[in-house]
């Protein structure tokens, strides 16, 4: 059968079987291999992409499901070739180790963070907790989401007085976002001291 | 990677469509709404269709929570995050968003719906354990017309419902009752597990006294099931522990369950027992204002 969907914006048609699940059409198809894949059954979350603006496990979808839809993965998460300030938190925070997870995490983060841009750390933790972290550490993970949820909110209070033009304040934020550029940046822990 | 077997794929535009595709299609056809319990078991190969008819297209038509005087309809491809965040549900029946906070996990809540959840008739559902404590109604629909069942007749046994191959769930309905309140309680293993036992209570209160109750219990028995002799039992009762603890014991005797990974029968007992008298002290108590 032939599906049509857009896929971080560009519309994509492809002939597929009834059976391809979405996870497998995004890796194998489009090769966009950013979007993981663990255990198949719904439980590991390392498959969350965005289907129309809500994170879904794409290990549990039919890519027919799909069609007509909106697609959204990690590799649709950057703006242009500035880094989403998701991506940019779990870099300053040491949110990702090994980062199979990583992915599906970010896509989870946006969701919130469009939604609730002054998360707690509870609902941080309820966001992702459909989600496995192997490399265990989940602290540093909800740091690198309330980082983006801090700068993003800088940025936006920043832009609302006026002070910065929204460009001034992109380059504000990756200024602050720079490892080499202060004391805003939080240290990474040891391993060991949480997790 | 576990795909499932090779089948057709439909999509329906409209109930009427999606039934007429059933009717057409026959037997080896199923519909399909989140997906979240019937692919992982076409992944499994425990079930195998030659044709599957996607409805997620339908959620307009029956994604509603609609608010009446005398009960409040659900239609079928509600999703269990739209249940979670109606307020109106909440304040009508805090069971449903005690149990939805509990089921799976947001990603999968996104996705998984009340018609499927019902439909899919595990045993440990716990949106049908909700419903029979609430005493819902299914509007099931076919070419021929509406019939309406009650939760009893719904389930007909583990993964069976009085849903005939050619017919489809559309809505289920909660009846309000003045003076009443709900609660909803489940041990699980870890985080989005499945229960190992869940009880549901609705009580009603009428001038400090119990003038009916309802216990449904999910994952000990091999369909959720609604205890008629607990509310017997307390019925004409002042609320009290000594009460709360009577139902219980009625509970752990009457329920079914089986010893499996998840525990032995000896501790699901004590399980059905415990959770029924904090389901039934947490709905007496929102019923009397004392908790929300
Ligand atoms: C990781 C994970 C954890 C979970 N944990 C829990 C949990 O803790 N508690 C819990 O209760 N559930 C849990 N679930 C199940 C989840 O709630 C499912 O979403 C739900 O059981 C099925 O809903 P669905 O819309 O996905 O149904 P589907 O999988 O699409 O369908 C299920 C069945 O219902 C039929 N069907 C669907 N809609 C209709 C209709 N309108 N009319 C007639 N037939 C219909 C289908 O043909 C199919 O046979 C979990 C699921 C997953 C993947
Ligand atoms: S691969 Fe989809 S949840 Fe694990
Ligand atoms: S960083 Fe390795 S699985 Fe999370």
């Amino acid at each position: 059968m032939q599906v049509t969907m857009s896929v971080n914006g560009d519309e994509v048609t492809s002939e597929i079987e009834g059976r391809l699940l979405l996870v497998h059409y995004l890796r194998d198809h489009l090769g966009l291999t950013g979007t993981h894949w663990g255990c198949d059954t719904s439980n590991c979350g390392t498959c969350v992409v965005w289907l129309d603006d809500e994170p879904v496990k794409s290990c549990t979808v039919l890519a027919a499901m799909a069609g007509g839809h909106e697609v959204r993965t990690v590799e649709g998460l950057e703006k242009g070739t500035e880094l989403d300030p998701v991506q940019q938190g779990f870099m300053n925070c040491h949110g990702l180790q090994c980062g199979f997870c990583t992915p599906g995490m970010m896509m989870t983060a946006r969701a919130l963070l469009d939604r609730n841009p002054d998360p707690t750390d509870g609902e941080i933790r309820e966001a992702i907790s459909g989600q496995i972290c192997r490399c265990t550490g989940y602290a540093t993970i909800v740091r690198s989401i309330h980082w983006a949820a801090d700068h993003e909110r800088a940025a936006a209070a920043a832009a609302a007085s006026g002070a910065l033009t929204g460009d001034e304040v992109v380059e504000r934020v990756l200024e602050e976002a720079d490892p080499s550029g202060g004391s805003e940046t939080p240290q990474t822990v040891g391993a060991g001291s949480e997790s | 990677m576990q795909v499932p077997a090779p089948f057709d794929y439909e999509r329906a535009t409209s109930v009427d469509h999606a039934i007429g595709l059933l009717e057409r299609l026959g037997s080896g056809s199923r519909l399909v709404a989140g997906g979240h319990s019937l692919l992982p078991m076409m992944k499994l190969r425990l079930a195998n269709l030659e044709y599957l008819i996607d409805i997620n297209d339908l959620h307009d038509e029956l994604g509603y929570i609609t608010v009446e005087p005398t009960r409040i309809r659900i239609g079928a491809m509600a999703r269990h995050r739209e249940l979670l965040e109606s307020d109106d549900l909440a304040a009508h029946f805090p069971i449903v968003r005690d149990a939805e906070r509990v089921i799976a996990d947001p990603i999968v809540r996104n996705r998984g719906t009340l018609g499927g959840s019902l439909c899919q008739a595990d045993p440990s559902e716990d949106l049908s354990a909700v419903c029979t404590t609430l005493a819902a109604e299914c509007v099931i629909r076919s070419s021929s017309g509406e019939r309406v069942v009650t939760m009893d007749e719904f389930h007909r046994g583990p993964y069976e419902t009085a849903v005939a191959d050619d017919e489809m769930l559309v809505e289920v309905r909660l009846p309000i009752r003045p003076g009443g309140s709900s609660a909803y309680e489940k041990v699980e293993r870890r985080a989005g597990d499945w229960a190992v036992v869940s009880a549901g209570a609705a009580v009603w209160l009428d001038g400090g006294v119990i003038s009916d109750a309802r216990v449904g219990l999910a994952a000990v028995g091999p369909n959720t099931t609604g205890i008629a002799a607990v509310s017997q039992a307390l019925r004409g009762q002042v609320p009290s522990e000594e009460a709360y603890a009577s139902a219980g014991a009625i509970a752990a005797q009457s329920c079914r369950p089986t010893a499996d990974g998840r525990g032995s029968v000896e501790y699901k007992r004590h399980l059905a027992d415990e959770l029924t008298r904090r389901a039934l002290r947490r709905a007496v108590a929102r019923a009397t204002g004392e908790e929300s």
